[in-house]
């Protein structure tokens, strides 16, 4: 006689569950971090004469965040990451609506200095533009005019700090009063960073700050970009995909002037949304 | 999906797919011809079916070369990432029941002439049912397919329950009458190899759920297959 006893009986399943939880589990995976917003941008129109080059653009930048700004040429990336230290206001018949703020402060207000404004959010352009001077003072220059250093010594010290932070300090520091523009590319561009730093900015933007360098320097700015967020805000503008998936938290998608997408960079990469977004990052028109 | 700015790009995928396709084709063949074979207990086709393994294997290390090449070359993200992700997933699991099938076509050989007379029956129809799935779950992938698939993942408790059905009667018939252990012994390892290439096809399924939705489906598959839990307690009155 054979006697069987099967442990547990066999379960008795919900097949209509199972949709409902997967859609459970995809609301559930969004994160719930507080992020603290540094600059926020509200219903930017920007005109160029005529011509209209960004479309009621609003975003937020938040503190010690990479955001990452991507998009075909000409999509307003650009012409976006200049308003936000009014550096549009140098170009003529170009024209700035909306609000964008800094700490809740309007930076379009006419109270507001814009010298002071680029102290505080500090930029990096695309090509190293180190001035004729000395690496000393290239990075001297700066906390010279914004009288930020009370002497020689706090100088000195305001300058070894910035070019270790940049991660310079220890291929330059027996040269500092050989000319900047005798440096390569690579540390040009980190003599530039080195510069932007030593006014102690807020936020530092940067243009495609990787474009004119070879992979190895790319990946020392890329280093140093990871390194400078726990003290700073950056936003970044730049044409290599791979580059905004690697050094940004956040992603913002720009498309003919808008702003399509904007959000977690793991998820933009992933799974965007919006199907420009799609489209863009996986080659399928530029 | 329109096409990319890089033709060549396109025409890689289109490759990777047409090998991917090849392969499925081959392991529903595999398994088609180990459940007729087995029915038959035709060793000449059990044969063949040994024989052609290895071209499922080959097609497998092209596929893996092809996709490592791809992202190496290609950096691809969102749907083009998952894409190829998937197809390296997938040539595996398939991979996976071209082996098991290979395995059930092994032994028909040892049950060829001791010719166990029940039980065959019910391995005919488990393996039918995972063959019916699995080219539904292939049919999922190719027209991306997550709801289909979706079908697929839920239906993997019917083979579970016709397998615990199975290796309960097996049993039986070993107790009844011990010249039938060996028989016995190897047509429950092929109704565990059926039951295995079920849980591929579910891989599979899940893997075009992934596919569409870029979201990885976290839930846990209703198990039913009970059989590592069954005891059985012989007694002689």
């Amino acid at each position: 006689m054979t006697v069987m006893d099967t442990t547990p009986s066999s379960a008795a399943v919900a097949t209509d569950a199972v949709a409902a939880t997967a859609q459970e589990a995809v609301e559930a995976a969004q994160p719930a971090v507080e992020r603290e917003i540094k600059m926020a941008a509200r219903g930017v129109n920007v005109f160029y004469g005529d011509t209209q080059a960004l479309y009621e653009v609003g975003i937020d930048i938040a503190n010690n965040e990479v955001t990452s700004l991507i998009g075909p040429s000409g999509c307003g990336k650009s012409t976006f990451l200049r308003c936000l230290n009014r550096m549009n206001d140098t170009i003529e018949g170009c024209r700035v609506e909306g609000s964008i703020t800094l700490d809740g402060e309007n930076i379009y207000d006419r109270a507001l200095d814009p010298v002071l404004l680029r102290a505080r959010v500090g930029m990096v352009f695309q090509k190293p533009n180190p001035f004729p001077k000395s690496i000393y003072d290239n990075i001297a220059y700066g906390p010279r005019i914004h009288g930020l250093a009370s002497g020689k010594a706090d100088l000195d010290e305001i300058v070894t700090t910035s070019l270790e932070k940049a991660g310079l300090l220890e291929e330059v520091k027996d040269r500092l009063d050989q000319p900047g523009t005798g440096l390569s590319g690579g540390q040009q561009q980190r003599l530039c960073i080195a510069r932007a730093i030593a006014v102690k900015p807020e936020v530092i933007l940067m243009d495609e700050p990787c474009s004119a360098l070879d992979p190895i320097a790319t990946a020392k700015v890329e280093e140093l970009i990871d390194e400078l967020r726990q003290d700073f805000t950056i936003v970044i503008v730049t044409h290599s995909m791979q580059q905004a998936a690697r050094v940004s938290q956040r992603t913002a998608f720009f498309h003919l002037g808008k702003l399509v997408e904007e959000g977690e960079t793991n998820q933009i990469f992933t799974n965007p949304q919006d199907q420009r977004t799609h489209d863009y990052i996986t080659g399928r028109f530029g | 999906m329109s096409e990319h700015i890089v033709k060549s790009y396109d025409e890689e995928f289109s490759a990777l797919h047409n090998k991917l396709a090849h392969m499925g084709g081959l392991a529903e063949e595999q398994l088609a011809s180990a459940i007729d074979a087995l029915d038959k207990r035709d060793t000449e086709l059990a044969q063949k079916i040994i024989d052609n393994d290895d071209k499922i294997d080959e097609l497998e290390r092209e596929i893996e070369e092809k996709a490592i090449l791809m992202i190496a070359k290609r950096q691809p993200v969102a749907v083009d990432l998952r894409e190829i992700v998937v197809a390296l997933r997938l040539a595996m699991d398939l991979e996976r029941i071209g082996d098991l099938a290979k395995n059930i076509a092994k032994r028909i050989f040892a049950i060829a002439e001791p010719r166990p007379t029940r039980g065959l029956a019910g391995l005919g129809q488990m393996g039918r049912l995972a063959l019916e799935q699995l080219k539904n779950v292939l049919d999922a992938y190719v027209q991306h397919d997550a709801d289909k698939a979706m079908e697929v993942w839920r239906s993997d408790e019917e083979i579970d329950s016709l397998y615990n059905a199975m290796f309960r009667e097996l049993l039986t018939y070993m107790m009844e009458d011990p010249r039938t252990i060996g028989a016995c012994t190897h047509l429950l390892f092929g109704a565990k190899n059926i039951e295995r290439i079920g849980d591929h096809t579910t891989n599979i399924a899940e893997n075009v759920y992934f596919l569409v939705h870029g979201e990885t489906l976290d839930d846990e598959r209703p198990k039913s297959d009970t059989t590592s839990m069954t005891h059985v307690s012989y007694s002689q009155d």
